[in-house]
């Protein structure tokens, strides 16, 4: 007890006298911490838009007109049935047409056109999305096999667009799975490089004492007792740095909170502040345990 | 207490620094090795604290082979030597009376034991008034009257010194030296090496000559003769 009493107090002053060695090695950690926040934040603006992108895409069934409700529906319950499917949304024919004049408003011959059929020439139609952008493929299956069949879906199915957007949305599909896959990678980069970064700047602060740890083992001091101070030299460097990063990022998530919202539509500084514990656990965690490992692995070499 | 059986240490590209060396100390000598520069001195001083390894030969402390010590036993043994040296080799960032506490900390002393002695050691070695100051606010003879303190605080078996004067004034030196043979004169073993003729003869107790790694001299009461 009164060797890691001893161990603490000596990290503290080896700190507090390290003086332009210690603020170095803090600051190259605040970058390191301030990077990994970065890439956590763009990881979250990334999921937040790609979740926007995929909830845009939908496949719409249309129905022949004067197609019986009481199909619709049926069809409607077994494709809610479907693990696939998030939500089916029924729009009949009558809201068909209200939302149709309503989006060609302006479109006068459209509407004088409409207005002469006279009656209306749309019919029901059903909205379907699925959980997962892959998933369409399958939802449009269904409606092709002997389920949708036997419910009679093959007399009251007009067209479904699936098929129309089937190449979009396989693309989109394929952008949304490398930009996880992409963004997952340029993350994991960034993080190594930073960390070989920090480890190095704490090799360095270290090497400076090469000759004192030296002088330590001549004295006869243990090995934890001549490392167990740098270790904690180096907990006390992720502390700082993470204090200084995550005051840091308070007023740039608040600068970026305007432009962010209207073109991401995420909040970013919401973000920041609702996910703050998180973000300080992680953030702490990563700081201490980077500066205990580097200080830990680059006395070794002197140690043995 | 230290002998040394046919030690041979060969350097690559530096040719031999001991050649077949067989001497031994026994316990509360005073051992002055003396040479010229390059004749083995701090060789001999480094294979008793175990930082060098022999080529060939054994080298044991009390009946213990110094170079099959483990780490952990190494790390022990040298809790009960003294090491001073000619570059001091202090603690750059802690105070006299924190470097004088950090040897004691090392072999397990309680605060208490080292607020009691560290003081008292450094007023032994006329440093009393400069407890709080770091060794770079120190002068070169308080530097390593120092080091000497921090050496005997833990009342070692054995000192080793290694040209402890060579960095110091005539009055400095005339001071260190009257501090080892004090510590002598309660029964610590002490090794000298040095090749300061005034030092050497002013001790007048056994001296041990080097030349080219081999021991050409051992006289009891000897004076410095090359």
């Amino acid at each position: 007890m009164t060797n890691f009493r001893r161990i603490i107090k000596a990290g503290f002053i080896n700190f507090r006298r390290g003086g332009l060695v210690s603020w170095a090695a803090v600051l190259i950690v605040t970058i390191t911490l301030s990077v990994i926040t970065a890439l956590m934040l763009l990881q979250a603006v990334l999921s937040f838009s790609l979740a926007q992108i995929k909830d845009k895409v939908d496949v719409t069934i249309y129905f022949n007109v004067g197609a019986p409700k009481d199909q619709i529906m049926l069809l409607q319950s077994s494709l809610e049935k479907l693990p696939e499917v998030a939500e089916v949304t029924y729009t009949s024919a009558e809201e068909a047409l209200a939302l149709f004049r309503a989006r060609h408003e302006n479109d006068y011959p459209t509407i004088q056109a409409l207005d002469e059929i006279k009656g209306n020439p749309l019919g029901a139609l059903l909205n379907v999305r699925a959980k997962e952008v892959s998933q369409y493929e399958t939802i449009a299956n269904f409606l092709k096999s002997d389920n949708a069949l036997v419910l009679g879906g093959e007399g009251i199915i007009d067209k479904v667009n699936y098929y129309q957007n089937k190449i979009v949305i396989d693309r989109l599909n394929s952008i949304i799975s490398g930009g996880q896959k992409l963004g997952f990678l340029i993350t994991l980069i960034l993080i190594v490089i930073s960390i070989i970064i920090t480890f190095n700047t704490i090799r360095l602060t270290i090497f400076i004492s090469k000759e004192e740890i030296g002088v330590m083992r001549l004295v006869g001091a243990s090995n934890m007792g001549i490392r167990g101070p740098f270790m904690v030299e180096g907990a006390i460097y992720g502390v700082v740095a993470t204090l200084f990063t995550l005051i840091l990022f308070w007023p740039i998530t608040r600068l970026l909170e305007k432009s962010m919202t209207e073109f991401w539509g995420l909040n970013l500084y919401d973000y920041y502040l609702s996910n703050f514990p998180q973000i300080l656990v992680l953030v702490l965690l990563s700081g201490t345990l980077l500066g205990i490992i580097s200080s830990f692995l680059a006395t070794r070499k002197y140690l043995k | 207490m230290i002998y040394f059986n046919n030690v041979s240490k060969v350097y690559n590209g530096d040719g031999v620094a001991l050649d077949d060396v067989t001497f031994s100390v026994a316990g509360g000598e005073f051992v002055s090795v003396v040479g010229h520069s390059g004749a083995g001195k701090t060789t001999l001083v480094k294979m008793i604290l175990a930082e060098d390894r022999p080529t060939t030969g054994t080298v044991f402390f009390e009946s213990v082979n110094i170079h099959k010590l483990k780490n952990g036993d190494l790390t022990k043994l040298r809790r009960r030597i003294g090491v001073v040296f000619q570059d001091f080799k202090l603690l750059s960032n802690k105070t006299a009376y924190e470097n004088v506490a950090f040897a004691m900390e090392a072999v397990g002393k309680t605060d208490e034991e080292i607020a009691a002695d560290a003081p008292h050691v450094l007023e032994l070695v006329d440093l009393g008034n400069k407890v709080f100051h770091f060794p770079h606010q120190m002068s070169g003879g308080e530097q390593q009257r120092l080091a000497i303190a921090r050496a005997i605080v833990n009342q070692p078996e054995l000192i080793i010194a290694d040209e402890p004067t060579g960095n110091l004034d005539p009055i400095n030196t005339f001071e260190v030296i009257q501090i080892f043979k004090k510590i002598n004169d309660l029964g610590t073993t002490i090794i000298l090496a040095t090749h300061n003729r005034g030092v050497v003869d002013s001790i007048n107790k056994r001296v041990v000559t080097l030349e080219k790694g081999k021991i050409i001299r051992d006289d009891k009461e000897g004076k410095y003769v090359l």
